[in-house]
């Protein structure tokens, strides 16, 4: 398969006055043609600024992206004019958020803000692109696609709203989804149907799909390749059945053992003890190493780079760097 | 609901009763009928419209013609309002002075709403150095008080001999010239509030231009407060246009307006023994201004709650 999008060395940083947040530091990833990718990640783990870098949405002053390349097709984003990247944006790649319910302009009619893009970027007429946004309502699974064109935000639902933004969203025949925590506000049978939806999306156009999530449960339905990001680095990635089964990073060991199984009572669930490091204390360490069963003298001098250690798989972490070991 | 009624897995709104789709808009002006006091506002500035814009076609006078048998008599049946010292219709004249009073404050307000809207919006949206200029610009004209701005201005007008009948177009532009910065810094508020709320992320992410970022999404959402400062500031202009007719440096008599027909009560005579003159002309500010200040303010409650006192 081609690589869709191809991330090189991106690093992300935020100046907030006390000194500089790397909030996306040194990472590389890649999604092919076709595939879905899960990033995984507690809150602050860099995981949504990923996507906002490949958007362009950072601004200065206070975020800028300060190395790295974004290859899409061959093109660099972050090389881009604004002109060239506003017809790459909504057209060749796309982009769901997490708050269904404040993505949609309050103001403007639900048929208005499917149309713009129609518009815009496909030189279709007024009513050609009503009658499009009409079937595109239709296929995202609600019913009276007629009155909703005519309905304003506020009077739909936040499942409704979410399936809105998704027929936003592949209006253009996208190549690349980006999904940032798309069911996180949802309720969880909302969240199966919206996942299914876009799944079935994804079969139906070869659309490839980056997921941006938190929750391993989506993950294991929807990803074929899963990063694990913590503190603005990737610490593990692979493919997502290997990556289930044996876990390497103890931080994926760690995620996964404190997912609840069903059917099983447990007093207490198990939680990764500690606290994600304050971004403006990092030094040169592995971020995770006092929050680690496995902390060695030298995880707190020196970070793992990303290397595999399985097939189809790589971790960050010294445990599996040969020369370590054999000391 | 039971189970035979729910709708199938993947679709959802189906049944759902059919309810006619309102704009928040809509809904708030269904809140407006209900206030008694702002309706009343309404009909007061609606009744003063009609008034001036349609009555003079029915008076038998005309607002300059002189007439010397009939000088400076009090209202009577032929002349409701009386007459003033060249024997011209008072009433006739009040109702030709409202429409010049309403025009201007009218179009001076259109005016400073484009301007201000306009560079607020710009620089509020684009902020930076585009921010900066256009703000110490707004900064500049708020330090100086607008009425002594507009004194100079008659002034000026007065001094270059410009022809009466410009005059009007030219108070026009210098109210709405006054106005635009205060509106400007409200806009430029709320764009910078808003310009960083997701929907309009999702907006960068659709690949829009921003002209139509600025025009089709930002714009829309503070209508209902250009609507509540736009009342309000007509009212505004109407005051300010009447002060600078009466002090002689806004429209000049022959052209009535409200302003210069109160300029009689300067005469102490006519002040005192002739209240027919200046009480109607005076009145007519009183009401018109007060009308629409009412109208604006049930409008804000009901548009824009949160600036409630």
């Amino acid at each position: 398969m081609k690589d869709l999008i191809k991330i090189d060395h991106l690093s992300t940083y935020f100046d907030n006055g006390n000194g500089k947040v790397k909030a996306v530091d040194d990472i590389s990833l890649r999604v092919r043609e076709g595939e879905t990718v899960c990033i995984v990640g507690e809150s602050g783990c860099g995981k949504s600024v990923t996507a906002m870098s490949i958007m362009g949405l950072v601004e200065e002053p206070g975020g800028k992206v300060v190395n790295g390349q974004i290859h899409f097709n061959g093109k660099d984003l972050l090389q881009l004019s604004k002109n060239e990247l506003r017809t790459i944006r909504g057209n060749d790649i796309s982009m769901i958020f997490q708050e269904p319910m404040s993505s949609l302009n309050p103001v403007l009619k639900i048929g208005e803000q499917i149309m713009e893009p129609l518009i815009v970027h496909q030189n279709l007429s007024k009513k050609e692109a009503r009658e499009r946004a009409i079937q595109l309502i239709e296929q995202v699974g609600i019913s009276r696609a007629g009155q909703i064109v005519d309905s304003y935000p506020h009077e739909l639902s936040g499942g409704m709203l979410q399936r809105i933004m998704i027929a936003i969203a592949i209006s253009g025949n996208p190549k690349l989804l980006i999904a940032d925590e798309p069911t996180t506000a949802l309720d969880v049978t909302i969240q199966a149907q919206i996942l299914d939806m876009l799944r079935q999306f994804k079969e139906q156009s070869n659309m490839s799909i980056m997921l941006i999530t938190h929750d391993l449960g989506v993950v294991a339905e929807m990803a074929d390749y899963v990063i694990v990001m913590y503190a603005g680095k990737i610490v593990e990635e692979g493919e997502v059945v290997k990556l289930f089964q044996s876990p390497k990073h103890p931080y994926t060991q760690g995620l996964l053992k404190s997912k609840p199984v069903i059917n099983q009572r447990q007093d207490e669930l198990y939680s990764i003890p500690g606290q994600v490091p304050n971004p403006l204390e990092l030094t040169e360490s592995c971020y995770f190493h006092d929050r680690c069963a496995h902390c060695m003298d030298i995880c707190r001098t020196k970070q793992p780079k990303l290397s595999e250690v399985a097939e189809q798989q790589k971790a960050a972490c010294w445990l599996y760097e040969e020369a370590v070991v054999h000391v | 609901m039971s189970l035979n009624s729910t709708p199938l897995p993947g679709t959802i709104g189906a049944k759902q009763p059919l309810a006619k789709s309102s704009s928040l808009f809509g809904q708030s002006m269904q809140k407006l009928l209900k206030n008694k006091l702002a309706i009343t506002g309404l009909v007061v500035v609606v009744m003063m419209l009609l008034a001036c814009f349609i009555g003079p076609f029915f008076s038998p006078y005309t607002d300059n013609k002189v007439n010397m048998a009939m000088m400076n008599k009090a209202p009577n049946l032929k002349h409701w309002l009386g007459t003033d010292a060249l024997g011209r219709d008072v009433l006739t004249r009040v109702l030709q002075a409202g429409r010049i009073s309403l025009t201007v404050g009218f179009a001076s307000m259109v005016l400073s709403v484009f301007i201000g809207s306009l560079l607020g919006a710009i620089a509020g949206y684009y902020r930076g150095i585009v921010d900066q200029v256009i703000m110490r610009i707004a900064d500049l004209l708020l330090t100086i008080p607008g009425l002594p701005l507009l004194f100079i201005g008659g002034s000026l007008l007065s001094e270059w001999k410009v022809p009466t009948e410009y005059r009007m177009y030219i108070v026009m532009f210098m109210l709405g010239f006054v106005n635009w910065p205060g509106l400007a810094r409200m806009v430029r508020g709320q764009m910078l509030s808003l310009r960083e709320r997701e929907f309009m992320q999702a907006a960068v992410v659709l690949g829009l231009r921003d002209r139509r970022k600025l025009f089709n999404h930002l714009l829309p959402n503070i209508f209902p407060l250009l609507i509540v400062i736009a009342t309000l500031n007509i009212g505004g202009s109407i005051l300010s246009e009447s002060v600078l007719s009466f002090f002689g440096l806004g429209v000049m008599a022959p052209t009535p307006t409200w302003g210069n027909m109160i300029d009689a009560a300067n005469n102490l005579i006519d002040f005192q023994e002739r209240p027919w003159l200046w009480i109607p002309p005076g009145f007519s500010i009183f009401a018109t201004v007060i009308a629409i200040n009412i109208f604006g303010d049930g409008l804000r409650d009901v548009l824009d709650p949160k600036q409630k006192r």
